[in-house]
């Protein structure tokens, strides 16, 4: 039997707010445990938690973005459970009015057509503190710098078949959120976290199967091997004449393996209420239309004005815009007088190389535009040459060097000197004259090697153009 | 609406309370005169009426994002029931 495999996820998103969802305690990562607290988010009796603006402003933003509706009536609500990583013993979250519903992301399907992922909803919650066992005392260490830090939990239908398409999906909501400012969305700290809810169906059915949910996956290399994971478990327990069971699942990196987690003592029974402590919030027009107004230009938007304003293709459109860092650094190589599509041939060559080989982000990248449009600008001016220029590139990269400096100093600079040229065309042609024999009586492979070798005896540092047409008139002449 | 023994051993599971038998009993009695006192709402008609999300008339109450230092780490240590030099300590829940 043929099987399919269905998928929806819930993606909490850390916001980029200074200071924690309901108190001013600051929001930034690390700190000596516990000194980023305060009585209310250590939820002390008699407190009173504010709302932080920002907040609501990120989550209205990224609802716009996703192109969900705004709930214009919204109000927060507690989820009751308890568990020491919630020192209240209620999450403050949105259950019954969460402040967008029914959003929408196009994503890029692997046969690259275009595929419609729903968003069931969005909604502004407080992150809960972090737990660590002290195997010495047998006791769990509560530190609550996390608690009360302002998180967006994006939920969408069950839409997703393949890992492909949920990576794909992830992708585009980082780069939407990274262009809207909400958030940083590190995954590795944590400001990124996805579970996946999944079942598996014989293909063509269309009843769904009992879902488990599988946390703990901190990288998109995660997601893809858990889900390829839980959907064999699945297809395999079937098929054994067994069942799934309703449960949520953790996924162990260094096993390979999904395994049930302990239940929190059958507590799954939030018993939610309306939180009394936070009044409820009405959004008006105006606000909307203000926060509308203030949207920066996102990908799609970029992708068509490259292509009209800068001339470019859509394939270098499409990749400039893919990181709003990337595209940040091609504008600005653009507005410190580089050619549009040279600086797009160097990023989506030299950059995203570099980028690609060293693991990172373009957001993390030390190089400055003004580096590249320089040494671009050298290979224009014919001061380098444009294989010396990519070596270059490559070693001020990570150090974002003075690079009219650094040419100078490992005495890199092109030589333009035509008698220097023709000196070392003459010693090589009179070194090599078996090649000039070869290439004359029609071994056109001689030709390159004859182009090598003057090169070489430039140390690299000619025109590479200069050189061809030297030897060429040395060949015919 | 008829409380019972199980359900009062739930509400107490979910709220982590060990009540003994005569504590079981009465909390029994107690629940059940909240509950039914609930059957008073229910003879008026609300159809058509806009659940109430809070009980003042007040809304959008906002601070503005603006960093203030947090609470001295040994002041909020303070109650805690059991803790060390740089935490609250609670008892074995993570897993693994």
């Amino acid at each position: 039997m043929t099987w399919e495999t269905v998928i929806g996820l819930e993606t909490h998103v850390e916001l980029a707010t200074k200071t924690k969802i309901f108190c001013s305690c600051t929001t930034e990562f690390g700190g000596a445990p516990n000194t980023h607290c305060c009585p209310v988010c250590t939820g002390m009796p008699g407190t009173l938690p504010v709302l932080n603006e920002k907040v609501l402003e990120f989550a209205v933003k990224a609802g716009i973005a996703l192109n969900g509706e705004i709930t214009r009536h919204c109000k927060f609500d507690r989820k009751n459970y308890f568990y020491p990583d919630l020192p209240k013993a209620y999450q403050v979250s949105q259950l019954y009015l969460p402040i967008v519903r029914n959003g929408k992301v196009p994503i890029r399907t692997e046969s690259g057509t275009e595929k419609v992922i729903r968003i069931h909803e969005l909604h502004m919650e407080e992150d809960a503190g972090k737990l660590v066992h002290d195997p010495w005392l047998d006791q769990t260490k509560c530190d609550y710098n996390r608690c009360g830090v302002p998180l967006i939990e994006i939920v969408t239908e069950p839409d997703f078949r393949t890992s492909k398409e949920v990576i794909a999906y992830l992708e585009k909501l980082k780069s939407t959120l990274q262009y809207l400012g909400v958030s940083d969305c590190k995954m590795q700290e944590g400001s990124l976290r996805c579970d996946v809810n999944l079942s598996v169906r014989p293909a063509g059915s269309t009843q769904l199967g009992t879902r488990t949910e599988m946390k703990n996956l901190s990288s998109f290399k995660a997601i893809a091997r858990a889900i390829a994971y839980e959907s064999r478990r699945q297809i395999e327990l079937i098929e054994e004449g067994k069942k799934v069971l309703q449960e949520t699942r953790r996924w162990d990196e260094n096993k390979d393996a999904t395994f049930a987690m302990r239940s929190k003592e059958d507590a799954q029974d939030y018993r939610y209420f309306p939180e009394p402590d936070i009044p409820p919030l009405v959004i008006s027009a105006e606000y909307l239309d203000d926060v509308r107004r203030r949207q920066p230009e996102m990908a799609e938007e970029k992708m068509v004005r490259y292509q009209q304003e800068y001339d470019l293709p859509v394939y270098d459109a499409q990749m400039l815009t893919e990181q709003k860092a990337l595209a940040d650094f091609f504008e600005s190589c653009v507005t410190l007088g580089a050619e549009a599509k040279q600086s797009a041939n160097w990023i989506m060559g030299q950059v995203l190389g570099q980028l690609s080989a060293k693991a990172m982000e373009a957001k993390n990248m030390k190089l400055t535009p003004s580096t590249l449009v320089t040494l671009i600008s050298m290979v224009k001016e014919g001061r380098l040459n444009r294989n010396t220029a990519v070596k270059v590139f490559e070693d001020v990269f990570d150090t974002d060097e003075d690079v009219e400096e650094y040419v100078k100093v490992h005495g890199l600079a092109q030589i333009n000197d035509p008698t220097a040229l023709a000196a070392a065309v003459e010693k090589v042609f009179a070194a090599n004259s078996q090649s000039v024999t070869d290439y004359r009586s029609g071994k056109e492979k001689a030709y390159g090697f004859l182009v090598g070798q003057v090169m070489r005896e430039m140390k690299g540092r000619a025109d590479p153009q200069a050189v061809n047409e030297a030897v060429r008139d040395k060949l015919s002449g | 609406m008829k409380i019972t023994e199980e359900m009062v051993d739930y509400i107490a599971l979910l709220s982590r309370l060990k009540p003994d038998a005569e504590e079981k009993v009465q909390m029994t009695a107690e629940l059940e005169k909240i509950v039914s006192y609930m059957d008073v709402l229910n003879i008026l008609d609300t159809d058509g009426v806009e659940p109430l999300s809070h009980v003042f008339p007040i809304r959008n109450v906002m601070r503005s994002d603006e960093v203030s230092s947090s609470f001295p780490r040994e002041e909020l240590l303070k109650n805690a029931p059991s803790r060390d030099d740089e935490a609250f300590l609670a008892p074995k829940a993570v897993e693994g």
